[in-house]
């Protein structure tokens, strides 16, 4: 989880991850965050994030990220 | 000859009275109804605010919303021009605005108005509360030529100061008649709004529809994070023209939404701006939606959007610039040295690329200085007025005689679709107590700004958080380099050259 957070944090240093539980809800990333976030994602956690996982619920919150990168390491 | 813009609005008024004209998330309009509310917005403003005033900036707090056109619509019957603000940018920001611009009245066009904005009136309470004077607004009507002003739109100025570029009517409807005669545009588009309002990429959408009797759907802001539910969206809403900034195209491209998406049938019109379309992308696109008619267009907001254009046949050499091709009708575009002396003519010769024509904007509101620096005399001709604008981009032609853009003259950048003045960027970091000096560069090759600072301290979270009081988002820094020192050229300044030599 930290190293989640390191992640999304470099890419939105202006973000509390740990605390913000509605991230797509409020519009606070956008479209080019997305993409930097799920490319280091990928990279870091030797996943693949496609297209079908870019959901809000998914992406709200970093510990439901978080949940979604443990699913998909398991799959 | 159309000599207003709302000559427009009336004709598809008329021609569709009870098509839908106007449609978000939570409403939508048609025809007679755009008409009727943007009357009763220009009453209420012609019986207070603006009575006897005319040619004013009137400020709208803009949503992603069909409110945000309805208001402006209103204020343009009002005989004044309307100003988007975006207040969710940081509130120095948007201060500096009104401040530059001393608008006569706000307008409050957000959808969520339960924290109200000291001195802006919501639309909701305007069109409660007013009825329609048609013999006031017909009088404004009579008055009114094709030269005044229709919008003004900010861009980021290297003082730190943004600078208000104001179109007039004339120029707007230039640009759609241009496009309707190219493009073939017509009644059955259904564009797909993606440009913020206070962007002119959006003018495209609102005033192409209002002359074609077309529908405008404003796409949510969040559907751009989430490639397979804006796919669906346009399908679900039959949308079949996007006039899109490069960035969100390619979070579809990014993500290969495509491959997983239905057909995509129904699309007519794909055009695309603000900054390079990468040529990977671009085939992606084709590859998948291969009936569209795909477009590269290309200007600055002082140009009213658009003044060349380039129809793509085909998927691209992804390795050769995607040229910006040849100006639009009533456009004439000039290459010029860089004293701004002589005609750059050679196939392959590098010079500034300069418009003139109707389409040149008015200049930038209570701005002599900038405004004389950027739209000056053509040189080549001495006998008459002709005013050119200088867009600082430097192009050439290539061997089939398309327009090439090649790099900027000075230190404007193209960002995530917005052009942002480095220098704006150093007066906001300067402005940070424990930094010293600073510098800021672009990486076009990753697309990151990086920031060069000269500190006893690295607080990266600290600096962010500092700037996004002054600058909104898309102007921070994407990389930090800390510096006990900056390396200095022989004048004593910042050393570009050797800092640039770092990003490589």
């Amino acid at each position: 989880m930290e190293e989640l957070l390191r992640i999304m944090s470099e890419v939105r240093p202006d973000i509390d991850f740990e605390n913000e539980t509605a991230l797509i809800d409020n519009e606070m990333l956008d479209s080019l965050d997305i993409v930097a976030i799920v490319t280091d994602v990928n990279d870091e956690f030797d996943i693949e994030i496609n297209v079908n996982d870019l959901l809000p619920e998914n992406f709200n919150s970093a510990k439901a990220l978080y949940e979604l990168i443990t699913k998909l390491q398991y799959e | 000859m159309v000599r207003n813009v709302l000559e427009y609005l009336e004709a598809s008024a008329a021609r569709f009275p009870d098509k839908i004209a106007l449609r978000d998330e939570n409403e939508e309009l048609t025809y007679s109804e755009y008409v009727s509310q943007a009357k009763t917005v220009a009453s209420w403003l012609a019986a207070g605010v603006t009575k006897d005033q005319r040619n004013q900036p009137v400020a709208v707090i803009i949503d992603r919303n069909i409110r945000s056109i309805v208001a402006f619509i209103g204020i343009v019957y009002s005989g004044n021009f309307y100003v988007p603000i975006d207040n969710t940018m940081p509130a120095e920001r948007v201060q500096l605005i009104y401040d530059t611009l001393q608008p006569v009245a706000v307008i409050d066009a957000r959808t969520n108005t339960s924290k109200p904005i000291e001195g802006a009136k919501p639309i909701e309470e305007i069109l409660k509360e007013t009825a329609i004077d048609g013999p006031a607004l017909d009088l404004i009507r009579r008055n009114a030529v094709d030269t005044d002003p229709l919008y003004g739109i900010f861009t980021s100025g290297s003082t730190g100061v943004p600078k208000g570029v104001v179109v007039c009517h004339r120029s707007v409807v230039d640009l759609v008649e241009a496009f309707a005669d190219t493009f073939g545009f017509d009644e059955n588009m259904v564009h797909g709004n993606q440009a913020p309002f206070d962007f002119d990429v959006s003018v495209k959408d609102i005033y192409n529809a209002m002359r074609n009797g077309a529908t405008v759907v404003v796409v949510p802001k969040k559907l751009f994070m989430l490639p397979k539910l804006l796919l669906e969206f346009i399908s679900e809403h039959k949308i079949n023209t996007m006039i899109w900034a490069v960035s969100a195209l390619r979070i579809v491209s990014d993500f290969k939404a495509l491959d997983a998406a239905e057909e995509m049938t129904g699309i007519r019109y794909i055009m695309f701006s603000g900054e390079v379309m990468p040529v990977k992308a671009l085939n992606y696109w084709i590859d998948n939606v291969p009936d569209a008619l795909y477009v590269n267009l290309y200007g600055p907001t002082e140009i009213t959007c658009n003044c060349t254009y380039f129809v793509v046949n085909g998927k691209q050499d992804e390795w050769k610039a995607l040229p910006i091709g040849k100006p639009f009708p009533n456009t004439r575009v000039l290459l010029l040295d860089e004293k701004r002396e002589k005609l750059v003519t050679k196939a392959g010769e590098v010079g500034e690329l300069c418009v003139a024509g109707t389409s040149l904007a008015l200049g930038y509101w209570n701005n002599p200085e900038k405004t004389a620096e950027a739209f000056f005399q053509d040189p080549s001709i001495t006998a008459y007025r002709s005013i050119i604008y200088g867009t600082g981009d430097m192009a050439y032609y290539n061997e089939e005689g398309d327009l090439v853009f090649a790099s900027r003259r000075d230190f404007q950048i193209k960002h995530m679709g917005h052009r942002i003045e480095l220098g704006e960027i150093e007066v906001a970091l300067n402005a940070i107590p424990f930094i010293e000096t600073s510098c800021c560069l672009y990486d076009e090759a990753r697309g990151k700004i990086v920031c060069f600072y000269q500190s006893q301290s690295e607080d990266t979270r600290a600096i962010v958080k500092l700037l996004g009081e002054k600058l909104p988002k898309y102007m921070w820094p994407n990389i930090f380099k800390r510096y006990d020192k900056l390396p200095m050229n022989k004048n004593s300044k910042i050393d570009r050259v050797k800092l640039k030599e770092e990003l490589k």
